[in-house]
């Protein structure tokens, strides 16, 4: 084996090295992340205004009639409001020293 | 440089077990910093991989026939494009593309979600590290692309002529790139169950990789049709070949899931069904890669040399009887207190579509598989064909197409049946004026076909009016002008709009299929100069006869030795309308037995076929010379008598003009097909649906239509 080969071999072996240990080797705080029902909520609040702004749109574009939209879009507006009640009382608590820190 | 690529592989097996361990123990204990040591061992998978990429192109670029692969799958003939892409032409050289794919994908991935669900991306990296080190594994212990002869022999075998084309050049990437794009959501898939994780985050956060697979899987099959129908001698673009149908299967999976995940994320609803498709994807893609390898198969797509059968089928039933144990395991997890509101909803179409597609799987599965196995229990050779395949499939791409055009006129959660029936006026209407138009225009009353044009034209309508619709509801909300309007419309609803760009693509693409199936004219017959035939519509006249000498001259450029051919005049009601050229090259063997002479021609002889391609129709023609009469044999038996090797072009050269002076009755294929072209243009456009639909909202805008869906949904409920 050439020296050029052995030398490059090594520093591609330091690299590995260096990147893969790299979290090992610091010892610096790493973020919460949010807990997993924080997660599921945002997940659950986003796909509800996906929903509702669906639902304009089925409406807008003659897929719904008006008594249906209203209907759809009061249920999915009562739950998106179900959901951010929840989400507040969450961010609340988290704030607050209530909740766990990591995920579960 | 072998010898780093030896290292590099020995180095990426070892960081592969490493980040396993790292990951299931960071997982397991809760110690982060292990789980992120364990996802930068795939960046580091990632980097060695490259450097071993890196070394094995410069080996076959730079003509390093000490590599046994360079040597057995490039020669200094070959040109300089085809010689890159040589790389994995070869089951050694595509194991390590796959598995640097592989690498970089899933570097991408685990890098995008690094800073979430930390427990799932942990169990994610150690899957995605098991299937990059059973590909290194692979390639360690069974095809080492890195494997050497000393001495290096002066000349390689040269690139198989039927890999010489550009399309296959860039159908291995796309193809390899789709199916290790699956193994994403596979592991991402397992990760959540194996976490007990089964809330919409993992799914949300693998959505693009899912559709990004789809695309890619797309793309790849797409191109192989292309080469087929451009490069290969029969004049087809598919042909239930086992392979092809493998690729095919995770596709439609594939297509499912990104349809019923939909459901998920707005109803919460089919749990189970999801996480079925994703594993089911995720190893009928290992399944594709392990057709090739098996050695059970004898199709232009099979690698030689190593088989690969037993570790293949070892992964394979791991990865069945992992998902089984953990779908059922989790099931409790799983289940959902949601049920659907209508079957008159958009979300029954998607189940119809998912059952559609599933079946189509199944059948294209049983088709595929049972006679392979059948012949390995028997031992007698089996084969389902083309008709067997169609008898089944082509009911269900009707109702396939059929669905992609009445879910977009459906409302979610549930439609009223008067409203659908008015939504559903215009798209019949133009369904009906299609059957109306084909049948005032004499088109020939094919069942399926017509059905197929009419269900295409019906998608046509419906996607037609959710744009005009759309488009007249932005303008009456905002005052747009009419493109402003469309242009907003799309970027505010790509995954809809997107994918109605998507099925109109689709139906463009089957009426390519249907039209160019059915209404084909073809014919095969012997011609010399001077002769013409009529096929179809179209006389087309043999000319004069064409040769050309040493790989520089090749018209191909695929580094032929001698390349045989003809001009056609094709012309309609007497008016000239294309000259084609079709040739077949002739080859340098490598076997020195062959003699002086005879090796320079006497490898795989293959066709370049010349199609003058259009809108409306293609004209598509090969040629098979004969270079069997006495005079020409005569030629090359006496150069090999004669000639020292360095001489022997001459005889080539006496070849072509003997050719040319008395030219032999040659024998040809032509084709007439209509609508071909809107194969590939269905493919295209169906390309840009997805792009738009996978393209990523701008982050304002996301925080933008939140907090205004926020106040909304406020302000809505103190008016209720």
């Amino acid at each position: 084996m050439s020296v050029v080969i052995a030398i490059l071999a090594v520093a591609l072996l330091a690299g590995v090295i260096l990147l893969v240990s790299a979290p090992l080797r610091t010892a610096r705080r790493r973020a919460d992340l949010p807990s997993a029902e924080l997660v599921e909520l945002e997940a659950a609040r986003e796909a509800k205004y996906s929903e509702i702004r669906d639902a304009e749109l089925d409406y807008r574009t003659g897929k719904l009639s008006r008594e249906d939209y209203e209907s759809v879009a009061g249920a999915l507006r009562a739950e998106a409001l179900e959901l951010l009640n929840r989400l507040e009382a969450l961010q609340a608590g988290r704030l607050a020293g209530e909740e766990p820190g990591a995920d579960d | 440089m072998a010898a780093l690529g030896r290292i590099c592989l020995l180095l990426a097996l070892a960081v592969c077990v490493y980040g396993i361990g790292a990951s299931l123990y960071g997982v397991r204990s809760g110690r982060v910093e292990f789980s992120e040591s364990g996802r930068r061992s795939v960046y580091a998978l990632a980097g060695i991989l490259t450097v071993a990429f890196a070394v094995l192109e410069i080996a076959f670029l730079s003509n390093d026939f000490a590599f046994n692969t360079v040597a057995d799958t490039s020669s200094r003939t070959t040109p300089e494009g085809y010689r890159a892409a040589a790389v994995w032409a070869s089951q050694e050289g595509s194991l390590l593309l796959w598995a640097w794919l592989l690498s970089l994908w899933s570097s991408l991935a685990l890098f995008l979600t690094r800073r979430r669900m930390r427990d799932v991306a942990a169990y994610a990296t150690a899957i995605l590290l098991g299937f990059g080190g059973f590909f290194v594994s692979l390639m360690i212990f069974y095809a080492n692309p890195f494997a050497t002869t000393s001495p290096a022999p002066a000349e390689g075998v040269g690139l198989d002529p039927l890999l010489r084309f550009p399309t296959m050049v860039i159908h291995p990437p796309m193809l390899y790139s789709g199916y290790t794009l699956c193994t994403i959501p596979l592991a991402f898939g397992m990760g959540a169950l194996l976490a007990r994780r089964v809330d919409a985050d993992w799914i949300r956060a693998i959505r693009r990789f899912a559709f990004a697979a789809w695309l890619f899987l797309g793309i790849g099959i797409l191109l192989g049709a292309r080469w087929s129908y451009s490069e290969l001698g029969w004049g087809g673009y598919w042909g239930w070949d086992a392979v092809e149908n493998a690729s095919l299967m995770p596709w439609l999976t594939g297509t499912a899931f990104l349809h019923s995940l939909m459901i998920q994320e707005k109803r919460g609803m089919l749990k189970v069904w999801n996480v079925s498709l994703v594993l089911a994807t995720g190893t009928l893609a290992i399944m594709g890669t392990f057709l090739v390898r098996s050695g059970i198969l004898n199709s232009i797509h099979a690698f030689g040399g190593a088989t690969l059968g037993v570790p293949f089928v070892v992964l394979i039933a791991l990865l069945i009887a992992g998902s089984i144990y953990l779908v059922v395991s989790r099931r409790d997890m799983l289940r959902t207190e949601h049920r659907l509101d209508s079957l008159l909803s958009r979300e029954a179409m998607f189940l119809a579509n998912n059952v559609v597609l599933v079946g189509l799987c199944f059948v294209i599965f049983w088709g595929t598989y049972f006679p392979l196995i059948s012949e390995a229990l028997t031992g007698r050779e089996a084969s389902v064909g083309p008709p067997w395949f169609d008898r089944y499939t082509v009911p269900l791409a009707l109702i396939l197409v059929l669905l992609s055009g009445i879910g977009p006129v459906i409302a979610w959660r549930r439609a009223t049946l008067a409203n659908a029936r008015r939504n559903f006026v215009a798209p019949l209407l133009v369904a009906a004026l299609t059957l109306v138009a084909l049948i005032v225009a004499g088109v020939a009353l094919k069942p399926f076909a017509i059905a197929m044009f009419c269900c295409a034209a019906f998608v046509l309508g419906s996607i037609s009016q959710e744009f005009f619709r759309g488009v007249r509801a932005r303008r009456a909300m905002a005052g747009e002008a009419a493109v402003v309007a469309l242009g907003a419309l799309v970027r505010r609803n790509r995954r809809r709009y997107g994918g109605y760009i998507v099925h109109l693509g689709m139906a463009v693409l089957f009426v390519g299929v249907a039209a160019s199936s059915s209404f084909q004219h073809a014919s095969e017959l012997g011609l010399s100069p001077g002769g013409s035939t009529r096929v179809g519509a179209y006389t087309i006249r043999y000319v004069r006869p064409t040769a050309t000498i040493t790989p520089k001259y090749d018209q191909a450029h695929t580094g032929s030795t001698l390349s045989l051919g003809a001009v056609l005049d094709v012309s309609k009601n007497g008016h000239h309308v294309a000259t084609l050229r079709p040739s077949e090259g002739y080859y340098d063997s490598g076997e020195p037995a062959q003699g002086s002479v005879g090796h320079l021609i006497g490898g795989q002889a293959v066709s370049h076929i010349s199609m003058s391609a259009g809108v409306t129709r293609d004209v598509w023609t090969a040629i098979a010379p004969n270079i069997s009469t006495p005079s020409l044999q005569r030629i090359i038996t006496v150069g090999n008598r004669t000639l020292p090797p360095e001489d022997a072009e001459v005889a080539i050269a006496y070849l072509a003009r003997a050719y040319l002076q008395r030219p032999p009755q040659a024998q040809f294929h032509f084709i007439v097909s209509p609508l071909v072209m809107w194969i590939w243009l269905g493919g295209l456009i169906v390309f840009g649906g997805g792009l738009i639909a996978i393209w990523p909202a701008p982050s304002t805008v996301r925080r933008r239509v939140g907090a205004l869906a926020r106040t909304r949904a406020q302000h809505g409920l103190a008016r209720a």
